[in-house]
């Protein structure tokens, strides 16, 4: 699919919990405060996935969440990114062993951009952020 | 009229060109200075015409409940009804494109129609927070309905009493400015009828404190939940001109002033004068009525929304209504 350049511009975000301890909420919730202001690149938190162009992805999937996790991801409308936001969902990170566990995020959903920590500062998800425009740039100079 | 034709369609287009940029402008501009207040940079002043753009490329997905027929049709119905207010409205100093004897009448029920294009793009959602979002724009729409006929009737008694033919086209409150007409106890009553209008104005935009019927918070975008791509995209158009249309249309009762006539200018100057004059008035009401109140206040529940607009604005509003009356029978003995 085609990719505006417009769309890296206009990056409307939904932020959706897989089962997380909240610690990354509170820091993704700091992120579009306004001392880190992200509405000057025109990016904005919005309340449904039919309206996003970026999907936060926080926690481990646990088994309850896996299947809603994959719905989520198939109402957010093509073009679009995921970001995994948190250790958890890279490797499962405290709950690594867990018997509850359908994750990391990447055995279920197609992943663009990890933002490492835990949970990662407000200037990790920012730096994640222009990681995942720089793979959109990418993009658009191969097609 | 049917000689009028290719003029009128001349107009429509330019007005129609006209209402999408300045209103995407508008919530440019609503953004840019909402995010000053909070100790923001905010957005470039270009932003909504970039988020069009990307949303028309998007995906434009139509849920498996919906009613596709009705839930295609709300967005292009709510942007035409949007566009068609303004075609009543006279803008920049410019006679209304179309007109007739009873235009303030009916800009009133053309109000309603973005709203209802709304609620039945909701209910063809099938989603339970649309239909949510759907029931309370209804509710919403019935209560600004009785403060904004209060005003509009106001205006529109005050130039029939004052001996003025045809007192419900906006032409003729252009040539007679209601302030001119009133003595100080009208003055009173206009500026309590200007403070009712603005008051009206965020509920018929739906924009904070009288965004119920979307509710980002609770109801995920309520109405517009399902709504993706093209469709958003018309529906985000359709809220900048609803913008500029309500905003042209407090110019239009209240301040229908020519900068070029005070100055004295004649031509083509004057009408740019007239056009940029008639940019910063829609954008100081769309500040004072828009963002000003929607950084500065929360958002109301849907039962306080009701007694906000039947009781509160209904009294200032009669109040006003009042005074207007008293001035004018006070000023006839």
């Amino acid at each position: 699919m085609k990719i505006p350049t417009s769309f890296n511009r206009s990056l409307w975000v939904f932020h959706l919990n897989s089962g997380s301890c909240n610690g990354c909420e509170i820091e993704i919730v700091a992120t579009i405060t306004p001392r880190y202001d992200p509405e000057r690149f025109g990016i904005r938190l919005v309340g449904s996935p039919k309206h996003a162009d970026v999907l936060l992805v926080t926690g481990p999937v646990t088994k309850k969440m896996a299947p809603r996790v994959r719905r989520v991801y198939e109402q957010v409308p093509d073009p679009k990114v995921v970001m995994c936001i948190g250790t958890c969902g890279q490797s499962g990170g405290v709950f690594y062993d867990s018997y509850n566990l359908d994750g990391p995020i990447d055995q279920v959903l197609p992943v663009d951009v990890y933002v490492p920590g835990c949970p990662p500062r407000p200037e990790a998800i920012i730096y994640g952020v222009v990681k995942a425009w720089e793979k959109l740039e990418r993009l658009e100079a191969e097609q | 009229m049917i000689g009028n034709l290719p003029m009128i369609l001349v107009g429509a287009v330019l007005i129609a060109v006209f209402s999408i940029i300045i209103g995407l402008l508008l919530m440019g501009f609503d953004r840019i200075v909402a995010a000053r207040m909070q100790a923001r940079i905010g957005p470039p002043l270009t932003q909504p015409f970039t988020d069009i753009r990307k949303l028309l490329a998007k995906e434009n997905v139509v849920p498996e409940n919906a009613i596709p027929w009705l839930f295609n049709l709300a967005p292009v119905l709510a942007l035409a009804s949007a566009i068609t207010i303004l075609l009543y409205l006279p803008i920049a100093g410019f006679a209304p494109v179309l007109s007739g004897g009873g235009d303030l009448i009916l800009v009133m029920y053309l109000l309603t129609i973005p709203a209802l294009a709304l609620v039945a793009g909701g209910f063809a959602s099938g989603s339970p927070y649309a239909t949510v979002g759907a029931q309370r724009e209804m509710v919403t729409m019935i209560a600004y309905e009785f403060p904004l006929a209060i005003v509009i009737i106001a205006i529109a008694w005050k130039l029939a009493a004052a001996g003025i033919a045809l007192p419900f086209t906006l032409a003729s409150i252009q040539a007679n400015p209601v302030w001119s007409l009133v003595g100080p106890l009208g003055v009173i009553g206009l500026l309590i009828l200007l403070i009712v209008l603005l008051i009206v104005t965020p509920a018929e935009l739906s924009r904070v404190p009288f965004d119920t019927p979307e509710a980002e918070t609770e109801l995920a975008g309520g109405i517009l939940v399902e709504y993706s791509g093209k469709n958003l995209a018309l529906f985000s158009l359709t809220q900048g001109v609803k913008t500029v249309a309500m905003a042209s249309l407090v110019v239009a009762l209240f301040f229908p002033y020519s900068l070029a006539a005070i100055l004295g200018i004649a031509g083509i100057p004057a009408a740019v004068t007239d056009i940029l004059f008639f940019i910063v008035l829609i954008t100081i009401v769309a500040f004072l009525s828009v963002s000003l109140v929607r950084v500065s206040m929360a958002r109301f529940r849907i039962n306080q929304v009701i007694s906000v607009y039947w009781i509160y604005l209904a009294i200032a509003g009669l109040a006003g209504l009042l005074l207007v009356m008293t001035d004018q029978i006070v000023g006839v003995i």
